[in-house]
């Protein structure tokens, strides 16, 4: 309980003394990763803002290593905590070296002159981000993903036990953001430094982080390990998604799947049926996937896009249910594509839905070959 | 790598070096150019003696010692004020086009001082400076309380202009009235001031600028740091330690006691506060205040001197305002500079 290095104690947060979001009860241990999903406008950047104190508490506190935040000076405060904020940054004539150079400021004199060691703190941190050679450049004239590493590296040399950012992500080609959250991640377990930050690509906060805390209007709807918060329900709920899917396993977002009564049936495993169920799912034609033991990787994905599904226990032969029913369905579809199955000892009936399909001549053969 | 910042911050230093050497060049031959040029014409030998004997004929060491040198030094000081009024407004309101005659700032401090000298004037006594220049804080501080409460709803750097502009007609339009109606005798004094003059100065309003915008300089020189940190926005200089409250509150105050003196003495002057912190910022190739605020200064008052000169000499024995000068130097500047920024946004 004690050991927490930040908590927030029936925090409630907001703007003009109207809470938006109430009583957050929430600890964070020292070095831990913590990203605040939540769709656009539920109050991640008020939460952020409030931690940071550039928004007042409307009740309750946060507490910092024992110390309520709000009666720390600004001064304390910043040789402890670093930021990056999502408001662009329009400095004049300052160069990336500058830039980070202004994270060592409450360690400077009065007069705000660097010595040798903040120096070589300096550069220490943009090594730490890859930005050795951004040092002379113009701020305003670096790319977006420069930007935030050079940003990133302001808030290192601040020496912060906690760094806060506000969707340091947002911007980034998918590179640059792996780039900056793997930084991020060695950064926290290296020195241990606690992380708190907002992201808006939820398979990237589920692979980041050690805490996710879901904010959702007016109340934190979840908090925990991201094993216990992505699920699919909570993310739906979240996000109040109902014309899409979450894939927890993967972390992956899927349009909904066609539907209606299944027109094509598509026989595959480990994975050949993937692109043929994307391609269906374009054309907005419904279909069905058999049969597939649900440890095989079509599996997860015809789940969520397939109106019917014929599937098999792993390790198992072929039972005489699942079996009838995907010969029912070799029946009523139009066509029936064949992906590409390796035929083995336990799913050798599906050579028997072959030969019916072939009979029936509805089989087509899609191996090797380009959909049509 | 450390080699490359050394060089860097090397090569930096060299041109801080450069750019204070040129200042100080021109600072030193302006005002013996200043001090040369004029309706009377004196010789060089004739005003090195003057100046470090104190003897030669009386006229001309009236004409070098009451007239051109208290005016000369009131140009440097005052312009250099102006333009650390227009640097600090601008770093606040995060407006490279900030300044205190285009936010109205002086003219109210204009309306501010012309109401009192035409209350003591009418009672027939006289209006020390100090009178005059709390009377300009005074109404600087009212319009910028008026600028702040219209920022407050408008964020739109166009808006917050409009506001200074309309607020500065109206102060200017109040001012123009009372000046209607004053007496005679008010308004031969009132009026070259409000149109912005040099002229006129004495060795005790020399003391009394001196004293106030020195020790105003070295406050905001001693504020670099939290000014350097604030140029990165508000919320990063709060994260980095600066108590945001106190410092707004500061940079509002030493930025009103600038640019109230010199609308005390001088009247309003247009420009100087844009393009002066604009021109020394490229000439320096960075915004530092540490280096900034030194190098502001000296520039506004090397640029005002000029001015001066011009507006004494281009038409003599005629003199123009101060802002005429200044309006056809820094008008250009401030439009190139709007150029400029568009440029760099697409």
């Amino acid at each position: 309980m004690a050991d927490y290095h930040l908590k927030m104690d029936n925090l409630s947060v907001g703007y003009n003394g109207k809470p938006l979001i109430r009583d957050i009860n929430i600890g964070i241990s020292k070095g831990e990763i913590v990203t605040l999903i939540g769709p656009n406008g539920s109050g991640k950047s008020t939460i952020l803002k409030s931690i940071t104190r550039q928004l007042k508490l409307i009740a309750g506190m946060v507490v910092f290593d024992r110390e309520s935040i709000g009666e720390m000076s600004y001064k304390a405060l910043s040789t402890r905590m670093s930021v990056v904020l999502t408001e662009r940054m329009k400095p004049e004539l300052m160069t990336c070296h500058d830039i980070v150079a202004t994270g060592r400021y409450p360690y400077t004199g009065r007069l705000g002159i660097l010595n040798r060691e903040d120096e070589e703190k300096v550069e220490e941190a943009m090594r730490a981000v890859c930005a050795e050679d951004l040092g002379a450049r113009d701020f305003n004239n670096i790319s977006d993903g420069q930007r935030q590493r050079v940003l990133l590296a302001r808030a290192i040399c601040q020496d912060p036990e906690i760094i806060i950012l506000d969707e340091p992500t947002s911007f980034l080609d998918i590179r640059h953001k792996l780039e900056l959250l793997s930084i991020l991640r060695n950064m926290a377990k290296q020195k241990q430094i606690t992380v708190i930050m907002s992201l808006h690509e939820i398979d990237l906060a589920q692979k980041i982080s050690d805490k996710i805390l879901c904010v959702k209007g007016e109340w934190i709807s979840h908090f925990g390990r991201p094993d216990e918060i992505f699920k699919e329900e909570i993310i739906r709920e979240l996000y109040d998604i109902d014309n899409g899917f979450f894939d927890p396993c993967f972390g992956s977002i899927e349009l909904p799947g066609p539907a209606g009564t299944p027109k094509i049936l598509v026989l595959s495993a480990c994975g050949t049926g993937i692109p043929v169920y994307r391609r269906l799912q374009k054309e907005q034609i419904p279909f069905a996937a058999a049969i597939l033991y649900k440890n095989d990787i079509d599996y997860r994905l015809a789940r969520l896009l397939a109106a019917e599904v014929v599937a098999e226990e792993p390790f198992r032969e072929i039972g005489d249910e699942a079996f009838s029913r995907a010969l029912s369905l070799v029946e009523s579809c139009e066509a029936v594509f064949d992906a590409g199955v390796e035929i083995g000892p336990c799913n050798r009936r599906l050579s028997e839905l072959f030969s019916e399909a072939e009979r029936q001549g509805k089989l087509r053969k899609l191996r090797h070959e380009v959909l049509e | 790598m450390q080699q490359g910042f050394h060089m860097e911050n090397f090569k930096r230093r060299s041109r801080y070096i450069l750019v204070f050497a040129v200042l100080l060049a021109a600072f030193l031959a302006i005002t013996v150019l200043n001090i040369n040029t004029g309706n009377v014409d004196i010789s060089v030998p004739e005003i090195l003696r003057i100046l470090f004997h104190g003897t030669g004929g009386t006229t001309e060491y009236n004409i070098i010692w009451k007239i051109r040198l208290p005016r000369i030094l009131m140009a440097a000081i005052l312009g250099g004020a102006l333009s650390l009024s227009g640097f600090m407004l601008q770093t606040f309101f995060e407006n490279p086009i900030a300044g205190p005659f285009v936010l109205g700032i002086s003219s109210g401090a204009k309306m501010m001082v012309a109401l009192t000298m035409i209350y003591f004037l009418g009672r027939s006594r006289s209006v020390s400076s100090y009178t005059l220049i709390a009377a300009a804080f005074l109404g600087s501080l009212l319009t910028i309380g008026f600028i702040l409460l219209f920022s407050r709803r408008l964020h739109h750097m166009a808006t917050l202009l409009v506001a200074g502009i309309m607020v500065g007609y109206i102060c200017s339009a109040v001012t123009d009235f009372v000046i209607t109606f004053a007496e005679d005798s008010d308004i031969v004094n009132l009026h070259g001031w409000s149109q912005g003059s040099f002229s006129g100065m004495s060795w005790s309003n020399v003391a009394v600028a001196s004293a106030v915008v020195a020790a105003t300089l070295l406050i905001t020189f001693f504020l670099s740091k939290p000014i350097g940190a604030y140029q990165l926005g508000e919320a990063y200089a709060q994260s980095m330690g600066v108590n945001i409250k106190a410092f707004r509150v500061a940079l509002i105050l030493l930025s009103s006691i600038l640019s109230a003196c010199v609308t005390a003495f001088a009247g309003p002057i247009s420009f100087v506060g844009i393009a002066v912190p604009y021109l020394i910022k490229r000439c320096l190739n960075t915004s530092r205040p540490l280096v900034v605020i030194p190098g502001t200064f000296l520039g506004g008052g090397v640029f005002c001197m000029l001015c001066d000169l011009i507006a004494r000499t281009a038409f003599a024995p005629l003199e123009l305002n101060i802002s005429t000068v200044t309006s056809i130097f820094g008008a250009p500047i401030v439009i190139f500079m709007m150029l400029k920024r568009q440029k760099g946004r697409q």
